[in-house]
């Protein structure tokens, strides 16, 4: 297993997840969870991937997402789970 | 499994509060490098750091890419200088020439700033020891990211007073020497009462002789996710107050742990310690006066203020010593002046001064810091305030430091620009009354009564 969480910040329009999915999908990254809530008027979405099955390095990933993020209109972010581990779990 | 609420928590702190870490700073020893001839020991510093370093910078942004949280510097700490260059140094120049190597690999390298242009003489001073002190203005005037530190006094060993005199003179000399950057060197040179071995922060971070070859300090800050965090509990208990700054230090220093983790995994480096430090900048939102005003002073320096810090200190650390089991360095709220717009505020409004401050270093981490004076203080000024906070330090078992700014030029009421995080600074009075006699008394200080614990 190597967790990594994405989040989507940004306003809600149509297709959001098709496009995130299409993407992981096509580079071998398993989806283990996602969940979806509007925080201050934002559209806020957190997926959890497993990237152990992709070939493709963490950067790429990041940067891939982050313009596919511009293209939509919305912020996608990708941080290896340890950071919330670290602070949210004793 | 981690829920969005959490993840959205982290990363509010990130982005809207500035949560950050501070900085990773490698601690290289440079004892191996010593060498009586000066061409040697220039060479043997410049390829022991070079080689230690060359992949920090890089190590720091790729961790910082992949958690997604800043990692704002990437720093070095060495021996301190007078004791590697004891053998090969004759004059003040070739103290300096070790300067400009230092500057010259940092550069190389590509990090922030170097520290360890240092000497410890809380008790005496070798003939090294006081040259390299000597050669302080020459140094710091002709190089860029050299930071230098000098410890004069311990709770051990009492304060050397003859070392306070001469640093009230260096410091004015170091003011003189960089006065058409309006005294910056002064920014760069910190003297200290028990000087931590393992700070990470500048300008007082330098390699301790007790450390091992190398070694990851990592400095994490937060003041803005503090004081966000005490908007949410204004008017509760002090129970409340003080379990809301523990919990968001917890957290904080848990980001720091795992920066430090694989930063020494990465480089190969044994881990030291996290220094839980809340270190504001002048960014609005990244300040500890801020803090204290939410804690609840109408400005930094009204009365009250003292009791808040000591209670934000104490809680910042309790907090943290639960988030990793290697708290060191200095840990706790530092109060710089020009670093943070809230004691600027706080300054121009008239509610903070210089024994204030003074005041509130005896309950905080550090002391009086990044305090520009007017440029006509007197040498033997300077070295009585230098003698006061050391002599706190040394009473009160903690580290104390002085880093003040006599800005050549400039007097009360005009403000000084330093740019970056060091900030700006409105220029504050100073005691006008002497301390000649005082300060020129030859020798030392007396170790405390409570030092006796053998």
């Amino acid at each position: 297993m190597n967790k990594t969480i994405i989040t989507v910040v940004g306003k809600d329009t149509v297709g959001i997840i098709a496009r995130v999915c299409t993407y992981l999908a096509d580079s071998k990254i398993n989806i283990l969870d996602i969940s979806q809530t509007i925080v201050s008027g934002y559209f806020n979405m957190m997926m959890i991937v497993d990237m152990a099955g992709t070939s493709k390095e963490f950067n790429t990933v990041a940067d891939d997402l982050e313009a596919l993020g511009k293209e939509i209109g919305v912020v996608i972010k990708c941080q290896k789970e340890e950071i919330f581990d670290s602070m949210h779990r004793l | 499994m981690i829920n969005i609420y959490e993840v959205v928590e982290t990363n509010e702190m990130i982005e809207k509060e500035n949560l950050d870490v501070r900085t990773i700073t490698l601690g290289i020893s440079l004892l191996d490098c010593i060498s009586s001839d000066l061409d040697t020991l220039n060479k043997n510093i410049h390829d022991k750091i070079y080689d230690a370093a060359k992949d920090l910078v890089k190590t720091g942004e790729q961790i910082s890419r992949e958690f997604g949280v800043p990692i704002v510097n990437k720093r070095i700490s060495v021996t301190p200088i007078a004791l590697v260059g004891g053998a090969a140094c004759k004059t003040k120049e070739d103290f300096a020439s070790i300067a400009k190597t230092l500057d010259t690999v940092a550069k190389e390298v590509g990090v922030n700033f170097i520290g360890g242009y240092s000497a410890l003489v809380s008790k005496g001073m070798t003939a090294a020891d006081r040259l390299l002190i000597e050669s302080i203005p020459l140094a710091l005037s002709t190089t860029d990211l050299v930071c230098s530190s000098i410890n004069v006094g311990s709770t051990k060993t009492g304060i050397n007073m003859d070392a306070v005199r001469l640093m009230g003179t260096i410091v004015k000399e170091t003011a003189k020497a960089t006065k058409e950057n309006d005294s910056l060197g002064c920014a760069k040179l910190v003297i200290f009462c028990n000087a931590p071995d393992d700070n990470p922060f500048m300008a007082g971070a330098f390699h301790g002789v007790t450390e091992a070859d190398k070694i990851i300090n990592v400095g994490v800050s937060g003041p803005g996710v503090v004081k966000t965090a005490l908007e949410k509990v204004r008017g509760e208990s002090f129970e409340v107050l003080c379990e809301t700054i523990k919990k968001t230090a917890f957290k904080v220093t848990r980001v720091g742990q795992l920066v430090a983790r694989e930063a020494s995994e990465r480089l190969g480096v044994p881990f030291g310690i996290i220094d839980l430090s809340l270190a504001p900048t002048p960014a609005i939102g990244d300040s500890v006066a801020d803090i204290l005003h939410e804690i609840g002073v109408e400005h930094a320096g009204a009365p009250g203020t003292t009791a808040a810090l000591a209670l934000l200190n104490d809680q910042v650390k309790k907090g943290g010593v639960m988030a990793s089991s290697y708290v060191g360095g200095l840990s706790g709220a530092f109060i710089p002046v020009s670093e943070d717009q809230g004691m600027i505020n706080a300054v121009e409004a008239g509610a903070l001064t210089l024994e204030k401050l003074e005041a509130m270093t005896c309950v905080c981490s550090v002391g009086l810091d990044m305090i520009a004076i007017p440029g006509d203080t007197k040498d033997t000024t300077i070295a009585g305030i230098i003698a006061d906070e050391m002599a706190i330090g040394m009473i009160n078992q903690k580290t104390t430091a002085v880093r003040l700014i006599p800005v050549i030029g400039k007097g009360v009421g005009e403000t000084v620009e330093f740019g970056g995080l060091l900030g700006y600074a409105p220029i504050m009075p100073v005691n006008q009354f002497s301390c000649d006699n005082f300060v020129n008394r030859a020798g030392r200080i007396p170790a405390p009564v409570h030092s006796f614990k053998n």
